[in-house]
């Protein structure tokens, strides 16, 4: 029966799992880069010419990276995170991978991914994939490691669900909340009947649950006992939230607008990567056995040009690269429509090109990851047909 | 094409960073159109063009009437009012005393020296060095908050904090903590209600704004484009304002040789590029340091930046979405004027939209909490501490004063400022203030009180826990 359906579905990709309801235990974890990551130098085209000799002073030393294939290796401030992560083949990489929007403007291009609407119809704020793809889900928990909500979360709740939560996790915000619950109470009921009532209630919800799962460590941290900083520290919270409550995370880091004295296979990218590499090993790790059930995309709004600028950075791109990380991933692979690196591939003569189109790409996952239907998936990334690259 | 050009101001300003800024009394206005002299529509006005109503700011729009107080607002004094302890501790700072130039010369003459250290030396002489980055940035930050709470200037303190926005600049990058100060006082403020072409032009001489947007990198041959892009995307076409990546190209081209050094802007004709250039189909006719006071004029009385810049005014003062008709009677008074923005305002507050909007605005973290504390501290001075506890707020609230990382500035509408956690930490702000208030608050706001917050009021058990009812209700969210 699964065979046969497999084999007859117009959407193969949809009907790996037969169930019309999506399936719940699937942990998803969207990490947004933002400032455009220069991906070229994290997946190194190692075996192009040209990528040394556009990137004289910043190209990572062929000595110096590490291989994943003939063709492509990762920047060795990933050697003890992420290059561990692909060795037991759960990371895989999608090169190429984008969106078309080609303001080569942050804000345009972050705004354009999370909403996730397409060209054509004209750009609605309130209505991002990530909200889209937790009112199909249903069940799910969402929630942003944020000080403000993102784009990628807006929408409308579902009768019956519960708003979007939001806290961000890094140092001094989070402390122990002084509002008592009775006084919570009696603030929730000022706002009961107006258009704030379920944030307003939400809010309250979510600090009594991330002092649940947090207080203890929260407690220690105050007292120095644990050395974690930065989006490691984030990682590690995020964490133990996606483990028991919540499913559906989304995070972002910033610091990847290399314009200016970008390094190479060390500086101002290395440590940055360094940082972020070290925090996603330590979610995989944090997660426990929830990992297994875990996917973590990590994108940015835009590649960079392939070409370093005239102060040994590189400037506003096109395409970049895509990180699929998690237990459940079939990694250990280069995923997606490539080309070979040079100057006669590149886009206008500047940047890589977008090959895999991100809606394309993600509504080829979440198929995957929840089993959604091509009606499901439609709600999700509108008029998009899904790109099964087969990485989970 | 001269005369044009003084008039909208871009070019005036090519070398002012220099000098100390002229402060002349201004020609004041005539009062604006405006009949209704309520009390309940002058807290609303109030509470809509300042930080918040305060006894002494109801005292002043009670005794002028509402059109004149607003044409006063308008053309503020140059030197505000401020009460005199409030004064003598802004006088008391580092940044009142010493030059940007001072500073700035002297901490990379510091940083120079403990990069020849020992590291075991190193590590202390550069944490000394940090520390005094940050302390000049948190005086910056104090000086703004105690003008936004005690200044009778209020909307130029306002339009002060709106231009910060527009032309955002982050103190997590480089130098830009000993820069910023300087920044506010002495490029923004002086213009924040006068010549928007002088503003773009005092804007884009000053090292705040070349070190934040990498324009002290571009150089011919190294070009940077960072600064061009955002300079047309976010200060005046807005990003479908008809460029293109060529006018950016062009525009980076323009600004090579904008440098700064030691904490000063001079520009190096070695670095700049003196080729022909073409920005939006126009031949830049100047050479050298003059092209850009040319390009700026370009670009500040370009049609879309009157509509770009009226929008976000109107965005900030009438609704998150403004009306169409207001925004296009607002750019033509700013083109009419040639970038006036105290006359572009004008337009604005004289507006039907304008009275109707009055009241329907979220309060974004820095006004909510400002707001707060002007209603509860009933004209008195708070101590500094309480100056300290309200910029940490701040950065709890996610709205942190010069720390918005990308040159977006914060947003102005209110879904960027009700997620669930944004509004949990902004009632454990609201018990800050209200419990340090060891009497019960007045329960007259701007806003009338529903009947369910009357209710919810009439629970409290005690004077402190009625004052973060009442700084937590609807009501008080709104401006």
């Amino acid at each position: 029966m699964k065979r046969r359906a497999f084999l007859l579905s117009p959407l193969a990709l949809s009907s790996v799992r037969l169930f019309a309801a999506p399936s719940t235990s699937t942990r998803f974890l969207l990490v947004f880069l933002r400032g455009g990551y220069d991906a070229a130098n994290v997946l190194i085209p190692h075996s192009s010419e040209f990528y040394f000799q556009v990137r004289p002073n910043i190209a990572v030393p062929r000595e110096a990276v590490l291989k994943l294939d003939s063709d492509w290796a990762l920047h060795p401030a990933l050697r003890e995170s992420i290059y561990p992560m692909w060795l037991r083949g759960e990371a895989a990489f999608v090169p190429f991978a984008g969106s078309h929007d080609l303001s080569r403007s942050h804000f345009e291009s972050q705004d354009t991914i999370e909403l996730g609407q397409g060209p054509g119809s004209a750009r609605g704020y309130d209505s991002g994939f990530m909200g889209r793809l937790a009112a199909v889900l249903g069940a799910s928990r969402p929630i942003a490691f944020t000080n403000h909500m993102p784009l990628a979360f807006r929408g409308p709740t579902p009768e019956g669900a519960k708003p979007v939560a939001n806290v961000a996790l890094g140092g001094a915000g989070l402390r122990p909340a002084a509002v008592d619950a009775r006084q919570s109470t009696l603030i929730a009921e000022m706002y009961r009947d107006t258009k704030l009532g379920s944030p307003v209630s939400e809010g309250f919800a979510m600090r009594e649950s991330v002092m649940r799962e947090l207080g203890a460590e929260m407690e220690a941290a105050g007292r120095n006992a644990i050395n974690a900083r930065g989006f490691e520290l984030q990682a590690r919270r995020i964490a133990k939230l996606m483990q028991g409550e919540y499913n559906l995370g989304f995070v972002d880091v910033g610091g990847w607008d290399t314009h200016v004295g970008e390094g190479g296979q060390t500086g101002q990218l290395a440590t940055r990567l360094e940082e972020l590499g070290r925090g996603l090993s330590a979610l995989a790790d944090g997660m426990g056995s929830a990992w297994r059930d875990t996917v973590v995309v990590v994108l940015s709004e835009f590649g960079r040009a392939f070409r370093e600028n005239g102060n040994r950075g590189t400037d506003h791109g096109h395409g970049s690269v895509y990180w699929v990380l998690g237990g459940a991933v079939k990694g250990q692979r280069i995923a997606g429509e490539q080309v070979r690196v040079s100057h006669g591939t590149l886009f206008q003569d500047r940047d890589y090109p977008v090959l895999n189109e991100y809606r394309e790409l993600l509504a080829g996952l979440f198929a995957r990851a929840y089993g959604l239907d091509a009606a499901q998936l439609a709600r999700v990334f509108p008029s998009v047909s899904p790109k099964d690259v087969a990485l989970l | 094409m001269v005369k044009k050009t003084l008039a909208w101001g871009a070019l005036a300003l090519v070398s002012a960073c220099a000098t100390a800024p002229q402060r002349v009394e201004p020609v004041p206005l005539p009062a604006l159109a405006w009949g209704d002299d309520s009390h309940a529509t002058q807290l609303l006005v109030l509470n809509r063009v300042s930080f918040g109503p305060n006894p002494a700011s109801l005292k002043e729009i009670e005794a002028l009437g509402t059109g004149a107080y607003l044409a006063r607002q308008l053309r503020p004094a140059a030197e505000p009012r401020l009460p005199p302890e409030v004064q003598a501790t802004i006088d008391s700072m580092t940044i009142s005393k010493r030059s940007m130039v001072d500073l700035a010369s002297e901490l990379e003459r510091r940083q120079r020296d403990f990069r020849n250290l020992p590291p075991g030396e190193m590590k202390g002489e550069r944490q000394a060095y940090q520390q005094e980055l940050t302390r000049l940035a948190r005086e910056a930050a104090t000086r703004m908050l105690l003008r936004a709470l005690y200044s009778p200037e209020q909307l130029q303190e306002e339009m002060t904090w709106f231009w910060m926005n527009h032309f955002s600049v982050f103190l997590g990058k480089a130098n830009v903590r000993v820069l910023v100060g300087d920044y506010e006082e002495r490029a923004i403020r002086p213009h924040a209600l006068g010549r928007f072409g002088e503003l773009l032009g005092a804007v884009a001489h000053h090292p705040a704004m070349l070190v934040y947007l990498d324009n002290a990198r571009n150089a011919v041959g190294r070009v940077n484009e960072n600064y061009a892009r955002e300079l047309m995307e976010l200060h005046t076409l807005g990003v479908k304002g008809g460029y293109t990546q060529g006018d950016v190209q062009e525009l980076a081209r323009v600004l090579t040789g904008f440098h700064v050094r030691e904490g000063e802007f001079h520009f190096f004709p070695r670095r700049h590029d003196f080729g022909q250039k073409t920005l939006l189909g126009r031949p830049i006719r100047n050479s050298g340091e003059r092209e850009l006071g040319e390009a700026l004029e370009l670009l500040a009385s370009h049609p879309s930046t009157s509509r770009f810049v009226s929008r976000k005014l109107a965005m900030h003062f009438v609704a998150d979405d403004p009306p169409e008709a207001l925004v296009e009677r607002m750019a033509r008074a700013f083109r009419a004027s040639e970038g006036d923005i105290a006359l572009t305002l004008r337009a604005m507050f004289e507006s039907p939209e304008f009275r109707a909007s009055l009241g329907g605005k979220f309060k974004d973290p820095l006004h909510y909490m400002v707001s707060a504390v002007r209603f509860a501290a009933d004209d008195q001075v708070i101590p500094r501490e309480g100056v300290e506890r309200m910029i940490n707020a701040l950065a709890g609230m996610g709205q942190p004063l010069y720390g918005r990382p990308t040159p977006d500035g914060y947003p102005l509408t209110r879904t960027e400022w009700t997620s669930p956690g944004q509004l949990a930490t902004r009632f454990e702000v609201a018990r800050g203030v209200g419990y340090r208030r060891a009497g019960r608050l007045s329960d007259e706001l701007p806003m009338p009180l529903s009947d369910t917050t009357r209710q919810t009021l009439s629970k409290a058990s005690d004077p402190r826990e009625w004052n973060l009812l009442l700084l937590s209700s609807p009501e008080f969210m709104s401006r």
